[in-house]
């Protein structure tokens, strides 16, 4: 892929996020944290596609060790924050 | 990536075709995944925010099974199996109290996952660009493009980095858990080697010239792996030094990190949806960042080299505490909270370590029954990462309106009839305010001195993280229970019962 619309997309991604991420009051700071963790663990993606690409054996591995790592990072962040969530609320 | 493998994947579908399917989901992806963090931006919505969040990476998985021109499964399909069932596995048996240190390792897995996808991809494209030179194809060696090339090094120096710097904040923070009682705590954590500078600033050069190793000969893997193992031991270098208040930065720090990684691997393999979801994250990490450290009124760099201000000319604590400290009881608490209409609670990283949040909701329960109005005041680097303190009372069930901000509640602070602070110390001393050559000058506080009455609940009268003796505990208006956390709440709320 070109290299302009990818930092195009960066800049624009990075304007959001800093928008967004303000917003989000310090009680939630670390839900936040493990939500946005968790997103990181989006490259599972890529690991997925070295991993699935049959570029060899070294690749493989390296791509199953990754797919593991981001999935762990993944599954376990959202779970982490939906257990933290799920206890604010407000009483009656 | 390339169409023409998912070709062969369809069979009818039209590669472009596939291509574009592709493309819309991963922005589909990344829309969810943005419309989740729109989320957390209120308690309300915030379940829900993550939940959408879950469907972006859904959508993203799925997306890349069918379109990613996978050829092999079998690995595919077990890595899938063994990562959920090791994250679900970690994530339902992490105590609230141990979040810091689980946050942390998740942040080193998505690191380490990052750099390892830039080292798989360059293998395959030194696999190709080989075979390419064999039939002296032209154009092959676009693959090697310097984008390509800088992608890589970039997110084999920060995923590697990110991973071992991870770690060693996991193992401070999970330390920091067992070992309870007064100054240990706080400086057990910071590590200084002799001559770190000087390993620093060689590891940080060793690491520069193999980020131009990896970018200016893109023939051999070599120099990316030499590259990760010496971002690997930057990483260790950076993070060994930071003291345990400090490390709300350094997650938040690593947090940042982790997405920045992510983002530039999706440089590496040309993919949107990392790019925008790995900067997002790498935002968010960087406005946490400056948060904490605002809040501390250090700068990052005096973080990351763990220098604190001048320590040396201040008073001892033999000077500020001779002959002024005043103790009290349960049973006098208890009497003076009788009388209380309005009633602070101060909660620092001591509430965490002594695990006293529900006894703490119990007396709470207790005086708001009896008719007085008690909220917590949180001081934004309470406890080992952003947000710590109010976790933890939301897990002991306390209305998320009762968790007041310093900001908030600082201006209201002298109708306060009785406040009680609970394992806090650094965050409360109103020297911050006071002595301009004091090692937290001008760090923002809680002005719980202000209160009318203020019950100091601690241990001991060590010093906290900044390693200075706290006024606050002499002032006239203060009475201290020495006390473990737990057992102070639980006796004054058995104290308040009987009165």
């Amino acid at each position: 892929m070109d290299l302009m619309p990818l930092v195009t997309i960066l800049m624009l991604a990075i304007f959001v996020g800093f928008e967004i991420i303000t917003k989000v009051p310090p009680t939630l700071h670390t839900p936040l944290m493990s939500g946005s963790n968790a997103i990181s663990g989006i490259a599972v993606v890529g690991a997925l596609v070295v991993s699935g690409a049959d570029g060899g054996t070294l690749p493989s591995v390296l791509g199953f060790i990754a797919v593991v790592l981001a999935t762990v990072n993944a599954v376990g962040g959202f779970l982490v924050s939906h257990r933290m969530l799920a206890m604010f609320r407000k009483k009656g | 990536m390339d169409p023409s493998t998912a070709k062969t994947i369809e069979g009818a579908m039209d590669p472009a075709t596939v291509t574009m399917i592709r493309d819309l989901a991963y922005l589909f992806a990344s829309v969810l995944f943005i419309r989740g963090l729109k989320g957390l931006t209120h308690p309300r919505t915030a379940v829900r925010g993550n939940l959408l969040g879950v469907c972006g990476m859904l959508v993203a998985v799925v997306t890349t099974l069918w379109a990613g021109g996978i050829v092999t499964w079998g690995w595919i399909a077990s890595g899938l199996i063994v990562g959920s069932l090791i994250g679900v596995f970690l994530a339902v048996r992490v105590p609230m109290t141990g979040m810091p240190q689980m946050v942390a390792i998740f942040n080193g897995f998505g690191g380490a996952a990052s750099f390892l996808v830039a080292g798989g991809e360059l293998f395959i494209r030194l696999a190709n660009s080989r075979a390419a030179d064999a039939v002296a194809e032209a154009g092959a060696h676009e693959a090697m493009s310097s984008q390509f090339t800088i992608a890589t090094a970039l997110s084999g120096l920060i995923g590697a980095v990110t991973l071992t710097g991870s770690f060693v904040a996991f193992i401070k923070l999970a330390e920091y858990k067992i070992t309870i009682g007064g100054k240990k705590i706080w400086l057990s954590g910071s590590l200084q080697l002799p001559a770190r500078h000087l390993i620093s600033i060689v590891a940080v050069l060793a690491t520069i010239g193999l980020c131009v190793a990896v970018v200016a000969d893109p023939t051999t893997s070599l120099w990316y792996w030499l590259l990760v193992a010496s971002a690997a031991v930057l990483g260790i270098l950076i993070t060994i030094p930071i003291g345990g208040a400090d490390m709300p930065v350094v997650i938040a720090l690593l947090n940042s990190y982790s997405g920045l990684a992510a983002c530039a691997t999706g440089f590496v393999i040309g993919n949107t949806v990392l790019i925008i979801a790995g900067s997002l994250v790498g935002a968010s990490g960087l406005i946490l960042t400056a948060i904490m450290c605002k809040a501390m009124n250090r700068s990052l760099a005096s973080v990351i080299f763990a220098t604190m201000g001048p320590t040396a000319d201040g008073p001892s604590a033999d000077d500020v505490y001779a002959g002024k400290i005043k103790t009290t009881s349960a049973d006098e608490i208890a009497m003076m909270l009788d009388g209380a209409q309005r009633v602070v609670i101060v909660p620092g990283y001591g509430m965490a370590v002594s695990q006293a949040q529900h006894a703490v909701r119990d007396l709470a329960n207790l005086l708001e029954s009896r008719g007085a109005t008690v909220e917590f005041g949180i001081h934004p680097v309470a406890g080992r990462m952003p947000g710590h303190m109010n976790v933890l009372l939301a897990e002991a069930d306390i209305d998320y309106d009762k968790l007041l901000e310093m900001d908030a509640i600082n201006p209201t602070l002298d109708t306060v009839d009785v406040a009680l602070v609970i394992g806090a110390n650094d965050v409360v001393n109103p020297v911050a305010r006071t002595d301009p050559s004091s090692a937290i000058a001008g760090m923002p506080i809680i002005d719980i001195d202000k209160c009318r009455t203020v019950v100091v609940i601690k241990r001991s009268l060590s010093p906290g993280f900044a390693g200075i003796p706290n006024p606050l505990f002499a002032q006239d208006n203060t009475l201290m229970f020495f006390s473990d956390g737990k057992k102070a709440f639980v006796e004054i709320t058995a104290a308040v019962k009987d009165s």
